[in-house]
């Protein structure tokens, strides 16, 4: 396929992606440029301001404190990201590998769930977690993110166990290992770059959630970096460019990193060529 | 325990839409009401102008962007060398993994009126006059802004398919004298019917239940109801409306029918994308 464009035509090809991706070149070079100046006016700054920053060594007037809401994204997207990952290599083994009453319906039944995302059942959501004391608490809207996520999560992992070959596992059964052992010991190390990737992405949908941590963690002490965010933009006559626009580097810093540390296995899982 | 904060809320939904449940009744005061709130709904006079804004947003995301750009970008990075590709595919993940706050204020700045915004300034040297985009343009704008995120799931899945296409087809059209044009009108895009179809059913339901963006930026307006979408407008009904009293069991009925709109589609994804062989029990089992 690539011989179809003679060699002067490929850098046409370029030229052109370089064009239809100019927005987000653009976008994303003056978040930067702006985060450190005292204004701007397009992509021309006007003086230099560390000031934006200022956020990192106090806190806000009226806004709860970045580094509190920083810690609270954190322990958002490391715990779900643990308990998806905990939950759904064992749902997904068992789905992939075992026979049971119910399996075909309960697989069946995940991607229907998965059809209707979180906003369809914020109501009723909104309304479980204050009946059960869980509203404004981050166990709360952690557990609520899992059900959402897992569903997907377990079919995706169940393709990572149906692409090793059962050989492997019947070898290490007729050597007497038991089944969580094999679960353990041989199936576990197989897919582990799978496993890798998905954790990556389950964090980076946890550090990026907005929408239920916005409807379901109001008061200040639990509030997420995005919520904070959200607040100190909305103020919108009276908005700080220079500081929204340092939070906003600063938010979207360990998100981006992240994900270029390990963008190879990540866009593996997203075209879902994961073999393992 | 995971499974019941998934179904609970579903069946949940269903129930309250059933009632006249709101602030003014409190959690213990509501009435059953049966179906008056799927009534009020039909006879809301905003229901049509809802209904084309949904159906405007969805297609024309789907349109130029979900599919269209994802093709285009596809058909385009598989024509450059492997690391110019990798750094084009990255970057149209950006959005993807951008905080969704972050990246709809970055779209309202860059369309923002000028002096301020970048994409006046850009357009200014062309000699096009400057205007806030997002005000002039609200629908322009919500689908571009929707789009930048969507175009790259299209865009991986389609580039996977192509490079999974057999290269004797290209060979032999080659020889033949095929241009570059004729071989992706005759060749690549015949092939990629079933991941395109795959894209355009997964992701109008996608498109269907998301309004975060919307939310974070035009926020339904500017002015009347321009740019509110249906599950904006059950978001609006339920839980942020501008008089105080939100009708839960009204934005539960909207709620309700988005609801069943995605069970109905994904039963028949299921069926059209032969999941059933997906869901087979597998072949050598030892218990």
């Amino acid at each position: 396929m690539p011989d179809a464009v003679a060699p002067r035509g490929r850098w046409a090809v370029v030229l052109a992606l370089v064009i239809l991706s100019a927005p987000i070149i653009v976008m994303y070079g003056w978040l930067l440029l702006a985060s450190f100046s005292g204004s701007t006016t397009g992509l021309v700054p006007h003086g230099f301001a560390l000031e934006n920053w200022r956020f990192l060594w106090t806190t806000l007037p009226n806004q709860a404190n970045a580094w509190v809401a920083a810690a609270n994204s954190l322990t958002f997207a490391v715990v779900l990201a643990g308990f998806e990952l905990c939950i759904g290599s064992m749902a997904a083994y068992a789905l992939s590998r075992m026979n049971f009453p119910g399996r075909g319906v309960f697989l069946s039944s995940t991607i229907v769930l998965h059809s209707f995302p979180s906003v369809t059942l914020l109501i009723a959501i909104f309304l479980i977690l204050r009946f059960l004391g869980l509203y404004d608490q981050l166990v709360g809207v952690i557990l609520v993110k899992l059900a959402l996520d897992l569903p997907l999560g377990i079919w995706i992992m169940k393709g990572f166990y149906d692409g090793v070959p059962w050989d492997i596992e019947a070898a290490a059964l007729t050597d007497g290992y038991s089944r969580i052992r094999v679960w353990w010991r041989v199936m576990l190390p197989l897919i582990k770059p799978g496993l890798f990737a998905f954790g990556i992405f389950a964090f980076l949908s946890g550090w990026n959630e907005f929408l239920l941590p916005y409807v379901l963690l109001p008061s200040q002490g639990s509030q997420t970096l995005s919520v904070l965010m959200a607040g100190l933009a909305g103020e919108e006559r009276f908005a700080d460019y220079g500081l929204v626009t340092a939070l906003a580097v600063f938010y979207i810093l360990p998100a981006v990193l992240v994900f270029g540390l390990t963008q190879k296995y990540l866009l593996q899982i997203f075209s879902g060529g994961v073999k393992g | 325990m995971i499974l019941a904060l998934f179904l609970a809320p579903a069946v949940l939904t269903i129930l309250i839409s059933l009632t006249n449940l709101s602030v003014s009744t409190g959690l213990s005061q509501y009435q059953w009401v049966g179906l008056a709130n799927y009534g009020q709904m039909t006879r809301s006079p905003w229901l049509v102008l809802v209904l084309r804004n949904t159906v405007i947003y969805v297609v024309g995301t789907l349109v130029f962007f979900n599919v269209g750009m994802a093709l285009v970008l596809a058909l385009l990075t598989v024509h450059v060398s492997t690391q110019a590709a990798g750094v084009f595919r990255i970057l149209w993940m950006l959005p993807r993994i951008t905080p969704s706050v972050v990246y709809a204020l970055m779209w309202r700045w860059f369309a923002a009126q000028p002096p301020y915004g970048t994409l006046n300034q850009l357009l200014g040297l062309v000699g096009i006059p400057g205007h806030n985009w997002m005000n002039a343009h609200p629908w322009g704008f919500v689908i571009t802004l929707n789009g930048f995120v969507g175009a790259s799931f299209g865009m991986l899945i389609f580039s996977s398919a192509i490079s999974a296409i057999p290269r004797d087809q290209y060979l032999a059209a080659q020889v033949d004298g095929a241009s570059a044009w004729q071989q992706i009108r005759r060749i690549t895009l015949p092939w990629l019917r079933w991941p395109v179809l795959f894209v355009t059913a997964y992701q109008t339901l996608s498109l269907l239940t998301s309004f975060e963006y919307i939310l974070l930026t035009t926020n339904g307006g500017p002015g009347f109801f321009v740019t509110e979408v249906w599950s904006l407008y059950a978001f609006h009904l339920a839980l942020s409306n501008y008089f105080g009293n939100t009708q839960f069991g009204l934005g539960a009925a909207f709620a309700a029918v988005l609801v069943v709109l995605g069970v109905a589609a994904s039963l028949t994804y299921l069926r059209v994308f032969r999941f059933g062989e997906l869901v087979g029990p597998p072949r050598i089992e030892v218990n």
